[in-house]
């Protein structure tokens, strides 16, 4: 299979085991929600995998990555040196809030054409002009001049677009993206939310998706894996995890969301 | 239901630089009851924040009015203000910022009580309206997550005994999962001690729930106010019914929402 596949996948951070045996597959193409409150370790395992656990956490179990060309069977085998190829390479993230995740004393330019120099060998131009290409990808208007600004000089929906375009530029075949829209406006959230929709059919993708939002899970992701307490209680596909969940957790899950007609519809009722 | 604020065709402007006069909010006219709470929703940018800065005094009116039990709302400036005027608190978007890193808790409950006009509530109490144990009085911000900070500020603001209590994005800088759990308590706080609540967010899907009105600005203008079922189930404004489509829908269908 193409993409990751996570077997077993436990952490254990001062004594306490945060992800305790968690199994999901993130194949190629498709876009895998792992949904859950805060604290049930769907922001840790998409960290574990990239190796950006906190300092002094223990990981267990096995990470595989296949994308065709590549195959490691273990992730958390693998020396940092070799970590640090795949990561942002092959591996790429996109995280919560893009004001802190972008560096505010760097340029635009700077930050997106920083990790192409260096993963793909390209040159100061050739870097340069394919990161106006990500940026008009993503729909960044003006990606010429919006290179030469400043994080603080965009709203914060074009900054996680910025984001996202630092994150693809390497074309890298798994996308992790841990509450992406979280911090935006619905109107842009909708916006990113096709965007990443976008990539995930364009250009084969396969997405970690972490989110506690269930309607943000109903509209992108193929299939919804539901943590608790550090493990994967359930896991189908998104029609039959929120509606028809087969475990007790997931229906509470379902069933904690504010009973909310459909708005602009006048109906009583979902 | 007698009106408590009364926002009279209230405009705020800033003078940018080389870029001429900016109005952030342009001839609003807003009122929240005693004992209501309102809910402004917007998108950032629109003029909401300052707006409850206006409200505050933190930022001077270019025009307008805005009323507390019928009297007028001066600019705060150095002096203190008289006691009637002092009854609006404020609990502001980020609890890291808006309490003081190197006072006990407890010691900045007790300043909120110094201004209360009337028996303010112990501070022991206070930090049980919002669901955080006595001995939290001694310990200091860091000690606390990001949410057990924000109750701190609530209860700091409901020790001044306010008649208004005003949330400027409260729930934005949560984590996703607390959202709706530290709004509702704001509404219950702010109730049970009888004061109004005009709560600012951008998630009208939280509003919704903890407000008994809404009203839904646009480039520094109201657009549309009313119920809040009203407004969530039959939306009148081109730009309300925008920001709702925009809410993607738990119904497992995979629809993406309409940008």
């Amino acid at each position: 299979m193409s993409g990751l596949e996570i077997r077993g996948l436990a952490l254990e951070l001062g004594g306490r085991r945060i992800l305790d045996g968690v199994d999901v597959d993130v194949p190629a193409g498709q876009v895998t929600g792992l949904a859950g409150e805060s604290g049930s370790g769907k922001t840790m395992t998409g960290l574990a995998v990239l190796g950006l656990q906190p300092a002094g956490a223990r990981r267990s179990g096995t990470i595989a990555y296949d994308d065709g060309k590549v195959r490691v069977p273990n992730l958390l085998d693998l020396r940092p040196g070799a970590m640090n190829r795949l990561r942002g390479r092959r591996i790429a993230m996109v995280f919560q809030d893009p004001t802190a995740s972008l560096q505010p004393m760097l340029s635009i330019g700077t930050q997106l054409t920083d990790h192409m120099r260096r993963h793909l060998g390209l040159s100061r131009a050739a870097a340069r002009t394919r990161a106006a290409e990500l940026l008009e990808r993503v729909r960044v208007p003006s990606p010429e001049a919006a290179l030469r600004r400043y994080p603080h000089q965009f709203s914060g929906g074009q900054l996680q677009r910025v984001a996202i375009a630092i994150a693809i530029a390497c074309d890298p075949e798994v996308l992790i993206a841990d509450e992406p829209t979280t911090a935006l406006d619905v109107t842009v959230q909708a916006g990113v939310l096709r965007l990443l929709r976008e990539l995930t059919d364009d250009l084969g993708l396969a997405v970690l998706l972490v989110t506690h939002d269930l309607g943000v899970m109903s509209a992108v992701a193929d299939t919804v894996a539901v943590m608790r307490d550090g493990r994967v209680v359930e896991h189908g596909s998104r029609y039959q995890v929120i509606r028809e969940p087969r475990t007790a957790y997931a229906r509470e899950l379902v069933e904690s969301l504010p009973r909310t007609p459909p708005p602009g519809t006048g109906e009583g009722s979902a | 239901m007698t009106t408590r604020l009364a926002v009279e065709g209230a405009t705020v402007t800033y003078r940018q630089p080389g870029r001429g006069v900016l109005t952030a909010v342009d001839g609003v006219d807003l009122e929240v009851g005693a004992g209501e709470v309102v809910g402004l929703v917007g998108e950032s940018g629109c003029g909401k924040s300052t707006l409850a800065r206006a409200v505050c005094g933190l930022e001077p009116l270019a025009g307008g009015r805005i009323l507390l039990d019928g009297e007028p709302i001066g600019r705060l400036g150095l002096r203190s203000r008289p006691e009637r005027l002092r009854r609006i608190q404020m609990v502001f978007q980020n609890p890291y910022a808006s309490l003081n890193p190197r006072r006990r808790v407890g010691a900045q409950i007790e300043d909120g009580r110094r201004v209360s006009a009337g028996e303010a509530p112990s501070v022991v109490e206070l930090l049980e309206s919002v669901g955080l144990e006595a001995s939290a009085a001694s310990r200091y911000p860091h000690e606390f997550s990001g949410g057990q900070r924000q109750r701190v500020a609530i209860a700091r603001a409901m020790a001044a005994g306010p008649e208004l209590l005003i949330g400027d994005e409260p729930i934005a800088s949560l984590d996703a999962s607390l959202q709706a759990r530290v709004a509702a308590l704001m509404r219950r706080v702010a109730l049970e001690r009888g004061a109004s609540l005009l709560f600012i967010s951008h998630d009208l899907a939280v509003v919704r729930v903890i407000a008994d009105r809404i009203a839904v600005m646009q480039a520094g203008r109201i657009v549309e106010q009313g119920p809040a079922e009203q407004v969530w189930a039959d939306p009148q404004h081109p730009y309300t019914r925008r920001l709702l489509a925009a809410i993607p829908i738990a119904d497992g269908l995979g629809r993406l929402p309409v940008v």
